[in-house]
């Protein structure tokens, strides 16, 4: 097995045991980096230099016969492209942001760095995270690394955490951060057979990373097994000075409580997510997650959540409403583009016509539609008093059962350019399963759990109660135990590489025939949309 | 909320309030898709919510405090440095008093 397929929790104790250098995953990685990039458009920045000199200066740390190895030392990580990372470019997917390079390190990811992880790049995402299939990013779309058994087509990984669902599912990174808002961790996650989860509100600090909906979002990881996201999660979660709506609460040992028995354990199945047409085949995952629980010890418990129709709904004037005032701050005076105007005014609505896409100003309009005089009581205000109302159905429900076990999505992953197009609401409907954990801040895991007919990955969603993402892993862990860990899919993307190769020697001969006697061929051909390489 | 039908234009006085420029072209396909979105999440008018608090927060309702103390400074380059247009550690803006 390539270096770069491991596990993060196995990466990590060949490293331990002085078995592989940081600096060998690292070259693993950015190698496979560059093979399938071209084809999944998954890095917007490679920081390949600093990749390197960090790796180094984890080797010399494992090298040393004193001092403890610290939870990730020499582990290389891709990082979702909404986290500030100093000096290299953070554009959360938008234009508007231009080349924006922070002056600061969101604490997420220095949690990571004081915890000996290498950074390889900054990873593709939707436009300010706001979309389910990586499609709104002004850098294009990212691609899924799996298709169906019986066509080349191209298929979305999900959104937002495309890019970090991407290449995880991959192995060009041993895991990646993520930020989930309505689903944008767990819904890649499920379309590209990867561990995603959600911890509650309030685990992890929301400094440094780009605002959507202030209320809602939240960091996690994307990993290729169910102990990873327990490592990754643990060092990504603090409490922090610096974000008021970080809670300071114990995080357990995550990797420890993978251990533990389940007998006894309480699974909900919420009667109301069998929706109307969901599919014959999300239908029987779903069984079989219940027949995993049983086969475990656990006891299943129907349970109800009345309000779940209206989460997505509600969803929809909250998450807008907060987004265009986060938003407001990008009027071209400070960072990002700027557009010519008349006046100030103007120069303001240029910039910002300029610099957002087309999902973000139609967000930006409903949150500023809502928002505005006249309207408040009857949209804003009712989406919140809606959102009492789920959050108490999760109580009640939580008085009966320790987790909720749904679907993660109603289907595998769609078709590039398939969804979306003319109806928006069509793209929305994809959150269905994942809104409602983000409305009552709660812990979701996604695990994946099986196969459509198709041969595309599929999730299962575990939800918990507040801080007891100790529990939801542990459950995950039983689904993918008996489930199976996924693969990694069949690199296709290496045939397209080395297409690729043989099409640029072609014609770096033919330049050099042309130029000749001159001899330099170092000018590359260009091919679409290349990553910065920063660093 | 009773059933949205909102006209262009309201969708291009929301736009200026939200400082975005759009055009009558856009203005129209924005009409028909706010439309749309606003018509379904009118499903909400079917959930009776009269005696039910608004959520406003997930966490503790009164945010923590801390002292009101300088704890940085001394940045204003780091500050200026992805400023699209500056003069002397100022940000430059089209001229606002005449």
């Amino acid at each position: 097995m390539a270096l770069n397929e491991l596990t993060l929790a196995e990466a990590r104790d060949k490293l331990q045991s002085r078995e592989i250098k940081a600096s060998e995953l690292t070259e693993a990685c950015l190698g496979a980096i560059e093979a399938a990039n071209p084809s999944l458009n998954a890095f917007l920045v490679i920081t390949a230099e600093k990749a390197r000199a960090a790796a180094q200066d984890a080797d010399k740390r494992l090298g040393a016969k004193s001092g403890k190895m610290r939870a990730l030392d020499g582990i290389p990580l891709g990082i979702k492209d909404l986290f500030c990372t100093k000096d290299v470019r953070t554009t959360a997917g938008s234009h508007i942001l231009g080349n924006f390079e922070p002056a600061y390190e969101s604490t997420v990811t220095q949690n990571l760095w004081d915890a000996g992880a290498i950074m390889l790049g900054k990873l593709n995402m939707d436009e300010f995270a706001m979309g389910s299939s990586n499609e709104t990013s002004y850098f294009g779309p990212c691609v899924n690394p799996w298709r169906t058994r019986e066509s080349d087509e191209k298929l979305v990984p999900g959104g937002s955490s495309g890019g970090s669902a991407s290449a995880v599912a991959a192995g060009l990174c041993f895991g990646a951060t993520a930020s989930d808002t309505g689903g944008s961790i767990r819904q890649p996650a499920a379309f590209t057979g990867t561990v995603g989860i959600k911890p509650t509100y309030g685990r992890c600090s929301r400094w440094g990373m780009v605002a959507f909906a202030s209320s809602l979002d939240q960091a996690g990881p994307i990993t290729r097994s169910v102990r990873d996201a327990a490592i990754l999660l643990e060092v990504m979660a603090s409490h922090d000075p610096k974000d008021s709506t970080s809670m300071d609460a114990p995080l357990p040992n995550l990797e420890q409580a993978l251990g533990s028995s389940l007998k006894g354990l309480r699974v909900g199945i919420p009667k109301e997510y069998r929706v109307e047409g969901m599919s014959a085949e999300i239908d029987a995952l779903w069984m079989k997650g219940i027949d995993i629980f049983k086969q475990a010890g656990a006891k299943i418990v129907e349970v109800s959540l009345p309000h779940t129709k209206a989460a997505l709904p509600a969803y929809y004037i909250v998450a807008p409403a907060e987004a265009s005032s986060n938003l407001a701050r990008y009027d071209g005076v400070r960072y990002g583009i700027r557009a010519n105007g008349r006046d100030i005014v103007d120069m303001y609505e240029e910039t910002r016509a300029e610099g957002f896409g087309a999902e973000v100003k139609r967000r930006i309009l409903i949150g500023t539609y809502v928002l505005s005089a006249g309207y408040y009581d009857a949209y804003y205000l009712k989406a919140q008093k809606v959102r009492t109302l789920i959050k108490r159905d999760f109580d009640e429900a939580f008085e009966k059962v320790d987790v909720l076990l749904t679907p993660t999505t109603p289907t595998p992953a769609f078709a590039l350019g398939s969804k979306g197009g003319v109806d928006p609401i069509a793209m929305y409907l994809n959150d269905i399963f994942t809104v409602t954990v983000n409305m009552a801040g709660l812990p979701g895991l996604s695990v994946p759990a099986g196969f459509s007919s198709e041969g595309l990955p599929l999730g299962l969603q575990i939800i918990g109660k507040p801080f007891d993402e100790a529990r939801v892993l542990r459950a995950g862990q039983a689904i993918e135990d008996a489930a199976g860990r996924m693969p990694i899919p069949k690199p296709w993307w290496l045939d397209n590489a080395s297409a690729s190769k043989q099409a640029k020697v072609k014609e770096a001969k033919a330049v050099e025939a042309k130029l000749s006697p001159v001899k330099s061929a170092s000018k590359k051909p260009s091919s679409r949309k290349k990553p910065n390489a920063s660093s | 909320m009773t059933k949205a039908q909102i006209d262009e234009a309201t969708v291009k006085r929301i736009a200026h309030l939200a400082r975005l420029k759009i055009s009558s072209q856009e203005a129209q396909s924005l009409k028909r898709e706010l439309n749309g979105i606003l018509n379904w999440v009118a499903e909400l008018n079917a959930i009776p919510t009269d005696d039910v608090e608004p959520l406003t927060s997930i966490g503790p309702a009164k945010l923590r405090q801390r002292p009101d103390e300088v704890t940085d400074g001394d940045c204003v380059a780091a500050i200026m440095k992805n400023a699209p247009k500056t003069e002397d550690h100022f940000f430059l803006v089209p001229k606002v008093i005449e």
